[in-house]
């Protein structure tokens, strides 16, 4: 299920600049433990944007990424009250859906 | 090719030698840059994160007598959040003693909700994927103070007795290295590699480094560190014994730094590298 993003929405006319964290160990597959043995790979793999359930923003992303990442775009066309959801999907098929309402 | 190395190295020395004020100059540039990319983390802080975490551990019923710490007082009566980090450490009556903010916390994760010290202090430190719940919870309180003066107490005679403790420890020198915290955090103009060391004998700005940025990420390790952590390490780099968990050794020592950085804007918890 994943711990809760933190997103943040702050309107600029009719421009929505969005700031996404996300909790998540992003596990590139290449680290060891003091033991030796390889910890798996586990990161997160595809992100969706969505306002009002139309798809704003995609990603593909991988290992380079850091752990907790953050990811900030603007949403053009958005207004106070719009839903913005945002889910990402990682390599375990762990998924994780957060919703806010955007100037609220 | 040796020739020309040799030249460079010449040339590189003679520029150095000539250009003292030059090296000042691109230190504040470098410091300079540095100060905007820790603005631009700021912004982003992963530390919102365990802010989240904590404030769902501060709310939910948990521990063996099934309780909320929405009833434990940080210093400003039961359940209120709002400013008391930056006021803290501070005395307290029902325990008689000067107690810091995680000490506090894990008083009341202790009376309210149960919970064993023992088990609380076995694996007391953030590690890898692994928080332990008061550090979360630091971060939450912590949070709660953004934007607000640091106002450690000094009004009640055991907080003035408490400071000067704290005081007395951090020039205490010994160990093997003959060392004390005032080798490093002193004297003005420091530095261990680039590191430069805040001077926290110094009231104002440069004591307060030792407030501002703690509960803070550590992005080495990507985890959250509190300033229970921060003095254990401290005593560690200083081949010292180590401190015991939330004890009052540590409480007197943030009181003493505490105060010196009173008057100064908490900007709540901090980023690092």
């Amino acid at each position: 299920m994943g711990d809760p993003m933190k997103i943040r929405a702050r309107l600029q006319g009719d421009v929505a600049d969005v700031r996404v964290l996300m909790a998540h160990p992003m596990e590139t597959g290449q680290r060891k433990d003091p033991s030796g043995k390889v910890i798996p790979a586990h990161f997160i793999k595809e992100i969706r944007a969505e306002l009002n359930g139309k798809p704003v923003f995609e990603a593909q992303i991988s290992q380079a990424v850091s752990r907790n990442p953050v990811f900030a775009f603007r949403v053009k066309g958005a207004k106070a009250g719009d839903k913005l959801r945002i889910t990402w999907e990682d390599n375990t098929g762990d998924k994780r859906t957060d919703e806010i309402t955007v100037g609220g | 090719m040796r020739h020309a190395l040799v030249l460079c190295a010449a040339a590189g020395l003679a520029a150095g030698l000539a250009g003292q004020p030059a090296v000042a100059q691109s230190d504040d540039r470098t410091a300079a840059e540095f100060d905007k990319f820790r603005e631009v983390l700021e912004e982003a802080n992963p530390a919102e994160l365990w802010e989240l975490k904590g404030e769902e551990l501060w709310k939910t019923r948990r521990g063996p007598k099934n309780a909320s710490l929405e009833q434990c007082d940080l210093g400003l009566g039961p359940g209120v959040v709002k400013g008391a980090y930056v006021q803290m450490p501070r005395y307290f009556a029902d325990t008689g003693k000067v107690m810091d903010a995680e000490q506090r916390i894990v008083h009341c994760m202790i009376t309210l909700q149960g919970f064993k010290y023992e088990e609380l202090a076995k694996a007391p430190f953030s590690r890898g994927n692994y928080t332990p719940d008061p550090v979360s919870i630091v971060t939450y309180v912590a949070a709660q103070s953004r934007e607000m003066k640091i106002a450690v107490p000094q009004s009640h005679p055991k907080e003035r007795e408490t400071y000067e403790i704290g005081k007395q420890i951090f020039y205490y020198r010994a160990g093997p290295w003959d060392f004390s915290c005032a080798s490093c955090h002193g004297e003005d103009g420091l530095r261990i590699r680039t590191q430069n060391l805040p001077n926290f004998t110094k009231p104002g700005a440069q004591a307060a480094r030792s407030f501002i940025g703690w509960p803070g990420y550590r992005m080495t390790g990507g985890v959250m560190h509190s300033l229970q952590w921060r003095m254990n390490d401290c005593f560690r780099q200083q081949r010292f014994p180590e401190p015991g968990y939330a004890s009052d050794t540590i409480a007197a020592l943030l009181t003493y730094m505490g105060v010196n950085s009173n008057g100064e804007l908490y900007r709540g918890p901090g980023i690092k590298r």
